[in-house]
């Protein structure tokens, strides 16, 4: 157990967000956050990250208090990927990775080239290398996310956290981002959207339901027709293949034949 | 491009850098209604700070020391202030349009400076220079708070910047016309617009160090500002202490604004346009953007001086209007880019 939150509650504007949250994160996992909107997926990626405090109840990181360590010492552990963090400025691919060495650096601390070094491990390990010249506004979503990975690996962190890494990614992307994080073999912490993706590629599921932890465990353990009714309102079928993974389809009125005998009713209520 | 250069280019770039800030200087010195040659300059500077003893006609020593040297010193700190200002304000914020000017600190500036010459506020225990700092810091609490509520954005912190400065600036008139006399009056109206004519010796005491402060507090938070380049969020994910920063930098850039508004009154869209000038030329990392920032600030507002001097015979514009003529022009094509990338 390196990361934990226990009995975490967080709240904004006098609106409960999150409640009672006890959570371990154990080293070398992939634990994924699933949840519908709004249900407190990014509170929570923000109270592990540190960067907001709980109202109640305490993060821990590698058996401290987070909030009692330092915001240096953190950010050298520990690193967040943003939902869909943007920029105006003119920077190029390889200054927005180079910013990911801030924590290391002081203010009389001079650029070296072991920071250069790291910096061009991370732009090849994400496959950007070639782009490292291009400036932000020039590259497509994908690219973008890809950077903002290799700046969370340019902290040489233990722990990544990523908040909805795949958003607005076609599924080729999707795919590829999440084998990237995959092959780090650090200990991963990542809020998803797709329930396909957190059974693909996570060791653990938590499930949030407004605010509270409604299961925590292994994607086969945790994903059933209930809870995804329960959780999301939509109805489910879950597969297991031969490798242990679990695969859902959902059920739509059109899928379930429903829609079919909807339509002439409809016809003829329209008297044609 | 990207690396930090070596500590011999940057010595280099130093040394440079200082050269171009001398012969700026020398020029505001030489250059004027009556031109005075480059080596009696020179001269005036060796005798004045060395008792050199070169025979000069006094007249010329007087324009040089006295009125045209002193001026160009202080038009180079107040570049370079404001210059510093734009860029700490414009990274804090994540905004381009962001200038002490524009988001109405200055305006907050004055009508504190104000309060304090005509209403007589703090008796005695207040100088100018703190009261402009305190209304400067006042009207960027009040701007901020009207832009939360605005919704934040870009355009929210702006336009609550144009309800502030308004407000401000009539307060200011309020004040002047209720309690100023006529001379009194016209005096601040004239300095309203940013002036550099009243300007001596004793205001470079303040403005040189408020300047050089400035920029060493500014420099040594510049990894600080880079950490902001994907919000304050970002910035705290990367170990920044956000609101420490936050604190220091924006009172900085008050101090910095407050200072030169009471010496100089409130010179518009220079704190706007020279980051972005620099930043074309030295690209976005802080480490070489606030020292090119604060030089091209101050040459462009020596060079400004100059054109103020000389562009009407007989009549020196108020320095405000040569920045505005080439500020907003400037500031229209920053809109129209945003505009072609949004």
């Amino acid at each position: 157990m390196i990361l934990s939150a226990s009995q975490v509650s967080w709240s904004a504007g006098g609106t409960e967000i999150l409640r009672d949250i006890t959570l371990a994160v154990e080293a070398g996992e992939f634990l994924g956050i699933i949840g519908p909107n709004g249900s407190g997926k990014t509170s929570l990626m923000a109270l592990l990250s540190g960067i907001r405090k709980p109202r109640s109840g305490e993060v821990m990181l590698d058996g401290a208090p987070i909030g009692s360590l330092g915001r240096r010492a953190v950010a050298q552990r520990l690193a967040l990927v943003e939902q869909q963090a943007e920029t105006g400025e003119r920077i190029t691919a390889r200054q927005a990775v180079e910013i990911g060495r801030t924590p290391y650096l002081g203010p009389l601390t001079p650029w070296s080239a072991e920071d250069d070094r790291i910096v061009d491990a991370a732009l090849a390990n994400v496959d950007m290398a070639h782009l490292a010249g291009r400036t932000w506004h020039t590259l497509s979503g994908g690219e973008r996310q890809r950077l903002h990975i290799a700046r969370a690996l340019a902290q040489q962190p233990d722990i990544l956290l990523l908040d909805e890494p795949t958003n607005h990614l076609d599924i080729g992307h999707q795919i590829s981002l999440l084998d990237l994080v995959q092959r780090q073999e650090l200990t991963v912490v990542a809020a998803l959207h797709d329930l396909n993706h957190a059974a693909m590629y996570c060791d653990r599921i938590a499930v949030m339901q407004s605010g509270r932890l409604a299961a925590l465990g292994r994607p086969r353990d945790v994903l059933s027709v209930e809870l995804i009714r329960d959780v999301f309102g939509v109805d489910a079928e879950i597969e297991l293949d031969e490798g242990g993974l679990c695969h859902l389809r959902f059920l739509t009125q059109r899928s379930q034949g429903r829609v079919k005998a909807v339509r002439p009713a409809l016809r003829s209520a329209l008297g044609s | 491009m990207s690396r930090v250069p070596h500590s011999t280019g940057r010595t280099g770039a130093g040394l440079a850098a200082l050269v171009i800030l001398v012969a700026a200087l020398w020029m505001g010195a030489a250059i004027g209604e009556t031109s005075i040659p480059f080596s009696t300059v020179a001269q005036t500077i060796a005798n004045r700070l060395w008792n050199a003893g070169y025979p000069l006609e006094p007249i010329d020593e007087g324009i040089v020391w006295s009125y045209r040297l002193s001026r160009a010193v202080i038009a180079a700190a107040c570049g370079a202030a404001l210059a510093l200002s734009g860029v700490v304000l414009q990274s804090l914020l994540r905004n381009p349009l962001a200038d002490p000017y524009l988001l109405g600190i200055s305006a907050g500036a004055s009508t504190g400076a104000v309060s304090v010459a005509i209403l007589g506020v703090g008796a005695g225990y207040l100088t100018l220079p703190l009261g402009a700092f305190i209304g400067a810091v006042v009207a960027f609490a009040l701007v901020s708070l009207l832009a939360l509520k605005a919704g934040r954005g870009t355009a929210a912190i702006i336009l609550a910047g144009v309800a502030g400065s308004q407000l401000f600036n009539a307060l200011t008139s309020f004040i002047v016309t209720k309690a100023a006399t006529a001379e009194q009056a016209r005096g601040i109206m004239f300095w309203l617009l940013g002036n550099l004519s009243g300007v001596r010796w004793p205001d470079a005491w303040l403005a040189v160090p408020a300047a050089l402060v400035g920029l060493v507090v500014c420099i040594w938070h510049a990894r600080a500002l880079d950490a902001f380049t994907f919000g304050s969020e970002s910035a705290a994910a990367l170990g920044i202490s956000v609101r420490r920063t936050y604190f220091v930098l924006v009172g900085i850039a008050a101090m910095m604004t407050a200072v030169m508004v009471s010496i100089v009154g409130s010179i518009g869209f220079v704190g706007l346009v020279i980051p972005h000038a620099a930043r074309l030329i030295v690209g976005v990392r802080h480490g070489v953007l606030l020292p090119a920032s604060a030089l091209i600030g101050a040459v462009f507002m020596i060079l400004a001086d100059i054109l103020s001097r000389t562009i009407i015979p007989g009549q020196v514009l108020p320095i405000g209007v040569i920045t505005a003529l080439v500020g907003a022009p400037a500031f229209a094509l920053i809109l129209a880019q945003r505009r072609e990338r949004a």
